[in-house]
């Protein structure tokens, strides 16, 4: 126990660590993939090619590798950056592509009468997105968005293997630890964890039952 | 599938454009270490012991570093490592009577080195391995076979003016998970920001890329890392602590560890460790072998 | 793209409007493109003798990264086996009539998709051995990989027998099966079957989620491509660095879009030729496909 209490500082800066990395990587993909879920949906044909290459691209690489390139491989064409940029920036464009998959589903199931409706009344695409189909979409994404935080705040453990010190790097920094010690720490790890996705899942939950449309 | 193909056609395309090529990048890879030590083939070991098991099984697994210029580095067209650590490993499987190609090498990290000997993963480690009283409890060490000390390496010029440890105060040091001078910059400079990967390499790449300003081990890891920068590095110069290398291998085996000891010392006087030595990081940093350390039968 | 009601079929005016826009957003992406080829050729990065390392089998720079890939495929084939094993059985506790087997069931489901799959495999491979268990790089990761699979493939296979019409299952009480004889001949073949695309999509994600080896050190094909990098640097600098990581990763990505479309097109077999497969949703939710912990908490 001693032992914990000792390092318990180390692991309250590393949840830090996961908590800030979570929410800058989570605004940097919540973004950045409605933009990309808006071009999906464009009658501007390049720019579908555009979000449907990122997505695809995007969802068929490892987190792994691209983390790899933001830490390893930008800097060999002179874009250096520090370890944290890397991994906020490696995570968030990585969900941006699930975030998009999740609010194009959203959007597709939008009843096509209210964007018939929408037309009709004459807004433009611009306008029916805005106005009708993002509003609505948003809503009957916040499952699946919300589930797509959590699985994020899960993967942000990977910059543990590019020099981030966030939970998970607690682990092998303390490897040496005895048995019970390191089993305490895990315990730890592993609660750190569980305290940002429990309240997501629960708070998930009750906007959806608030903001759900009856159909 | 659209998308399968297009990056199926840009591959095969950059394949043809690419003219058949003599890469000098093929000489380095064919151009590994030969192994110079003599088999010892009429070995004879008393029954029951460790030397007597090795040299019957006609094997032996040895962890070392795979990511070390001049000490252990895997080289890719013989998928074995090469360095100074690899032939210390080479010249005691001889004196067991086993072959060089006999022997099966294990990439240890700093992290793992005490884990995998308990387990019996590996007999030995020859990994750039220091000795201290902390390793003393878990394992033993025969040797040691070569003193380094820690120092530490700057981008090429040294902007950051560091010339010890004493200026690392507020700076971004690189070091490895699990390695004693982490550990030693943690305890007696905390004043340093630290950095830790799992692998050298990796730091010596965050350096190159201005992510850290300094990266701290022992002199020889940094001296290869500094050939291997090609004029991006260079060391400082000014040692700190003293590490001695040993072999480490299961705690209480004293009979096989008394055997390394001898054969240790019959290398340094016969000149073979000098040898290894020339042929590996020797050859890298142009150093010659400096004298041999005395072997510690603690 | 099916009929979209977002917009209209364009009239004269709107079809000019598009066609610049077309010709615009196709200007930006080439010139995005022409200033990421600039700034690697600035660097040099695009001279052909820098790529043919890749090919040049004289350095064992292909033979290494074939195995390295060998090596990958293996981690995520053991997985995928022992997963869908484990899967199916969990699935199947979860669905037990018992809360003695139900609820337990339940929690190791839960707690495996809650905790990361990283932490999982640290905890594999750095816990353990405190405990005198010591398992290999490998052994530590196919574990992570597998407990945290077939916890997300039995809530997979639960919807699966779930969706399998109740009528199949009554007819085989009718028939005098008992309870197992319904699972295992009527249900779970059906259920499998049906889901049959999306395990080859999860066959995706245990891919990508082969790659946290590099973190424990497998090598696998990033270790293989790091310990490349870290052989000829010594010899040329950065000379091939950017070529060797480049390399891995496309084939990475390559194997996963190969499996990506192989996935689409099991999807569209099964879907034709039964009409049981009308499932409609046989697309893995976005946070599955993320891997390294979907699912929600």
């Amino acid at each position: 126990m001693q032992f914990f209490v000792d390092n318990f500082d180390l692991l309250k800066d590393a949840f830090l660590q996961t908590l800030s990395l979570s929410l800058l990587a989570g605004l940097l993909a919540l973004v950045l993939g409605t933009l990309l879920a808006a071009m999906r949906v464009s009658p501007i044909a390049p720019l579908r090619w555009l979000a449907t290459f990122y997505v695809e691209t995007f969802r068929n690489t490892p987190l792994t590798v691209v983390f790899f390139f933001m830490i390893f491989g930008l800097p060999q064409i002179d874009f250096v950056i520090d370890f944290f940029t890397g991994a906020v920036l490696s995570v968030g464009l990585y969900t941006a592509a699930f975030v998009c998959e999740a609010l194009r589903s959203g959007i597709n199931a939008v009843a096509a009468g209210q964007v018939e409706a929408a037309r009709a009344v004459g807004l433009t695409f611009g306008q029916t997105l805005r106005e009708i189909v993002l509003p609505q979409a948003f809503r009957t994404v916040v499952p699946p968005l919300g589930n797509v935080w959590i699985a994020m705040v899960k993967n942000t453990s990977i910059a543990a293997g590019f020099s981030v010190t966030e939970l998970s790097a607690v682990l092998p920094r303390l490897v040496n630890a005895d048995a019970g010690d390191l089993t305490l720490v895990l315990v730890g790890v592993v609660a750190g964890y569980l305290i940002i996705t429990l309240p997501s899942a629960f708070a998930v939950h009750r906007l959806e039952r608030r903001v759900a449309i009856l159909r | 599938m659209r998308i399968a193909t297009r990056y199926a056609a840009t591959l095969a395309a950059a394949a043809i454009a690419l003219t058949a090529c003599s890469s000098d990048a093929g000489d380095q890879a064919e151009d590994a270490a030969e192994n110079t030590a003599e088999v010892n083939t009429d070995a004879e070991f008393e029954a029951g012991t460790t030397m007597a098991e090795l040299n019957e099984a006609g094997s032996i697994t040895i962890g070392t570093k795979f990511d070390q210029p001049g000490f252990g580095l895997l080289n890719p067209n013989t998928n074995t490592p090469e360095g100074f650590d690899v032939e210390i490993g080479k010249l005691i499987a001889a004196e067991l009577g086993i072959e060089a190609d006999d022997i099966e090498w294990t990439e240890t990290v700093s992290a793992n080195r005490e884990s995998f000997i308990q387990n019996g993963n590996v007999n030995l480690v020859v990994a750039t391995y220091t000795i201290n009283d902390t390793r003393k409890q878990l394992v033993d060490f025969a040797g040691p076979y070569y003193e380094a000390g820690q120092d530490i390496m700057v981008a090429e010029g040294n902007p950051e003016g560091i010339e010890g440890p004493e200026d690392l105060a507020g700076k971004n040091v690189c070091s490895v998970e699990g390695s004693t001078p982490a550990e030693n910059i943690r305890t007696n400079y905390p004043e340093a920001q630290l950095t830790l990967f799992d692998v050298y390499s990796k730091c010596a790449d965050a350096l190159r890329n201005g992510q850290v300003d300094a990266v701290t081990t022992d002199n020889v890891i940094l001296t290869g890392l500094v050939e291997g920068g090609q004029g991006a590095f260079e060391l400082v110069g000014n040692p700190f602590t003293e590490e001695p290398y040993g072999i480490g291998l299961a705690l209480g085996d004293t009979e096989f560890r008394n055997w390394i000891n001898d054969v240790l010392e019959e290398a340094f006087e016969d000149g073979r460790w000098a040898d290894a030595w020339d042929r590996t990081a020797g050859a890298i940093t142009g150093q010659e072998a400096p004298e041999p350390p005395s072997v510690d039968r603690y | 793209m099916s009929t979209t009601v977002l917009f209209d079929t364009p009239g004269p005016r709107a079809r000019r409007r598009q066609l610049i826009g077309t010709v615009l957003g196709a200007l930006v992406l080439l010139g995005l493109l022409a200033f990421v080829l600039a700034r690697l050729n600035a660097n040099g990065q695009l001279e052909g003798q820098r790529w043919a390392i890749l090919f040049d089998t004289s350095t064992g720079v292909p033979q290494r990264l074939g195995e390295a890939l060998l090596r990958t495929l293996q981690v995520a084939a053991v997985g995928m086996l022992f997963a869908t094993l484990f899967g199916m059985l969990l699935a199947v506790g979860r669905l037990s009539d018992h809360r003695w087997v139900r609820i337990p069931v339940a929690t190791v489901i839960e707690f495996f998709r809650a905790v990361p799959l990283l932490v999982l495999i640290f905890a594999l491979y750095f816990v353990l051995p405190s405990y005198g268990i010591d398992l290999s790089a490998f052994a530590a990761l196919t574990t992570g990989l597998v407990l945290y699979n077939s916890a997300v493939l039995a809530e997979i296979f639960r919807a699966g027998i779930l969706s399998v019409d109740r009528g199949q299952r009554e007819a085989g009480f009718a028939i005098g099966m008992r309870k197992t004889q319904v699972m295992t001949l009527i249900l779970l073949p059906q259920a499998v079957r049906r889901m049959l695309p999306v395990l080859v999509a999860q066959l995706v994600v245990l891919l990508k989620d082969s790659s946290l080896g590099f973190i424990i050190g497998y090598f696998e094909l990033l270790r293989q491509a790091r310990s490349l990098v870290e052989f000829y640097n010594l010899g040329f600098g950065n000379t091939y660095t950017f070529q060797l990581y480049v390399g891995a990763a496309l084939i990475y990505i390559l194997v996963n879009v190969l499996l990506s479309w192989l996935a689409r097109v099991v999807e569209r077999r099964t879907r034709r030729s039964s009409k049981a497969a009308a499932a409609e949703d046989v697309e893995l939710p976005a946070d599955v496909q993320m891997g390294g912990g979907g699912g929600p908490a």
